[in-house]
């Protein structure tokens, strides 16, 4: 099957039941992307499908193919961080990482998705990712910084 | 999780006509089918790909009443100016449903047949008469906080989890289903979903391969005025406990119209008519809304553990009322 993963083709030889989430991690070499639950239930899987949010662990590999998916890999352009990225850096939006790039591709689609106006709007659309350490309210400061209100 | 064959038919003929092989499965946003597959609940062997399919419109026909496409998404629904308009209910059921990745996948259509949340049901460590026709019910005399307390039976008392089908269930929808023959049919959201009685496996009246094409949704008055109430454990990203779909229509504070369906608390989105009757005709205050609400229990047959589903029941009634008549 050939995927289209950040503006690149790749080709896989993969089973049909192999999910999106286990095609990039383990085939095609994107780690970026965060295994927690496998079932839809914390959002660290969180990638994009032609510019929408998704959970890729409970999306088929095969089914994502002909569309572009966008991977946490995918957000900067060259060393130049995507302002959410950063905002995440800034404000320290995290404490062991593994949740984050789920939070940052969450938080990317919530701010073109217009749902940045207040923080009750960010927690509730950012209510998809759990982060078992507790950095919520930096990780609403870094989103509330990048959609430009902070 | 097993493997599958993925078939990504060209047309709907090819899928009807696959649809109604042994281990067949149609797949339209996947998010429950992927979640029952991983824990081997359900075991397809060829996975039926519908996408492009359906249609996947929401759009206002002649008669003013609404049609959502089968494979029209959670999110596109929720925010879809007339549906926010007069269907309130309807949108704020689904904004409360899932997360946001998840509404930008799942589909009304998969969303209807979204199966239940029981934990005994979904752990194949545990024996189940839904999964395992006469295996047993553990849930009975287990933990049943979260499940039913009406039209439940001795084989089951799960409950139908989603929170769309609540809303349509207090607006008299009606589902437009096509089967392998080609054949179509209109089908009452009522007469939809089965009780479990001695089969807790069959859920639903849909002929084997049949498909969900559109729902479709009729413009009332009480409709414009609905509101969607929803108890959870957690503030957000959480199914319903108890929830209610309250529809009415009042004019010169006499209640004309309404339509209580209630979550959480059966094996399908279940109507009170009982509650209605209270509330036909009568005025619209306080005091007769409490006086209906509190009929909500009737018939209610619980467990130790979720007993207090009927109070709460109670409450959500007379909050929505609140809401609907505000
Ligand atoms: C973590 C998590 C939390 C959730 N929380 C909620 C919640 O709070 N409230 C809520 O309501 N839901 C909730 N859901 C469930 C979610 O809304 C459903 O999984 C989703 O709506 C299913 O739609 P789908 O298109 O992905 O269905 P699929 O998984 O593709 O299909 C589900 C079933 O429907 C069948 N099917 C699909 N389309 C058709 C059709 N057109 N005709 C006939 N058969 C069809 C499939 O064969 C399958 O059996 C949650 C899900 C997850 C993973
Ligand atoms: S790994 Fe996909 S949501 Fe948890
Ligand atoms: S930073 Fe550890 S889980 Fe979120």
């Amino acid at each position: 099957m050939v995927l289209q993963v950040n503006g690149q083709r790749v080709s896989l030889s993969l089973e049909p039941r192999t999910s999106l989430l286990d095609a990039l991690r383990e085939y095609a070499g994107l780690t970026g992307t965060k295994k927690g639950c496998d079932r839809g239930s914390c959002g660290a899987c969180t990638v994009h499908i032609d510019g929408r949010r998704v959970v890729s662990c409970l999306t088929l590999a095969a089914r994502a193919q002909g569309k572009a998916v966008t991977t946490i890999e995918g957000l900067a352009s060259g060393d130049d961080l995507h302002p959410m990225q950063a905002a995440f850096l800034h404000h320290d939006a995290y404490q062991c990482g593994y949740c984050t790039p789920g939070q940052i591709m969450s938080a990317v689609a919530l701010v073109q998705e217009g749902h940045a106006g207040s923080d009750a709007e960010i927690r509730e659309n950012m209510s998809g990712n759990i982060c078992r350490c507790g950095a919520y309210a930096n990780i609403v400061g870094a989103i509330r910084d990048a959609a430009g209100r902070a | 999780m097993e493997g599958f064959t993925l078939a990504q038919p060209r047309s709907l003929d090819d899928a009807l006509a696959a649809g109604p092989q042994a281990g067949a499965k149609y797949i339209a946003g996947g998010t429950d089918l992927m979640q029952l597959a991983k824990d081997n609940v359900e075991t397809p062997h060829h996975l039926i790909d519908i996408e492009g399919l359906l249609p996947d419109t929401i759009s206002t026909a002649t008669d003013g009443s609404l049609q959502l496409g089968a494979l029209a998404r959670m999110v596109e629904v929720a925010t879809h100016a007339d549906v926010r308009s007069s269907w309130p209910a309807l949108s704020e059921a689904l904004l409360l449903s899932a997360s946001p990745q998840i509404r930008n996948m799942g589909t009304v259509g998969g969303n209807l047949l979204q199966r239940t949340r029981c934990g005994y049901f979904r752990d194949v460590g545990f024996s189940c008469n839904k999964r395992s026709p006469g295996s047993g019910c553990p849930a009975i005399p287990g933990e049943s906080r979260g499940l039913g307390v009406l039209g439940v039976s001795d084989h089951c008392i799960a409950t139908h989890p989603s929170d769309m089908p609540v809303a349509l269930m207090a607006m008299d929808a009606s589902l437009q289903l096509v089967s392998p023959g080609g054949g179509t049919r209109l089908v009452p959201f009522a007469e939809f979903y089965r009780l479990p009685g001695s089969t807790p496996e069959i859920e639903t009246n849909l002929l084997p391969g049949e498909l969900i094409v559109a729902v479709v949704v009729p413009r009332s008055a009480s409709a414009r005025r609905s509101r969607y109430v929803k108890v959870r454990d957690r503030a957000s990203f959480e199914f319903a406990v108890v929830s209610a779909a309250v529809a009415l229509e009042v004019t010169d504070g006499t209640v004309r119209n309404v339509r209580i369906a209630m979550g959480g608390v059966a094996p399908r989105p279940w109507r009170l008519s009982q509650v209605e009757a209270a509330l036909q005709g009568r005025p619209a205050t306080p005091e007769s809304f409490q006086e209906a609400a509190s009929l909500a229990g009737e018939g209610a047959v619980t467990t130790k553990d979720n007993a207090f589903k009927v109070k709460l029941m109670e409450r959500a009634i007379l909050r929505g009322l609140q809401l609907a008549s505000a």
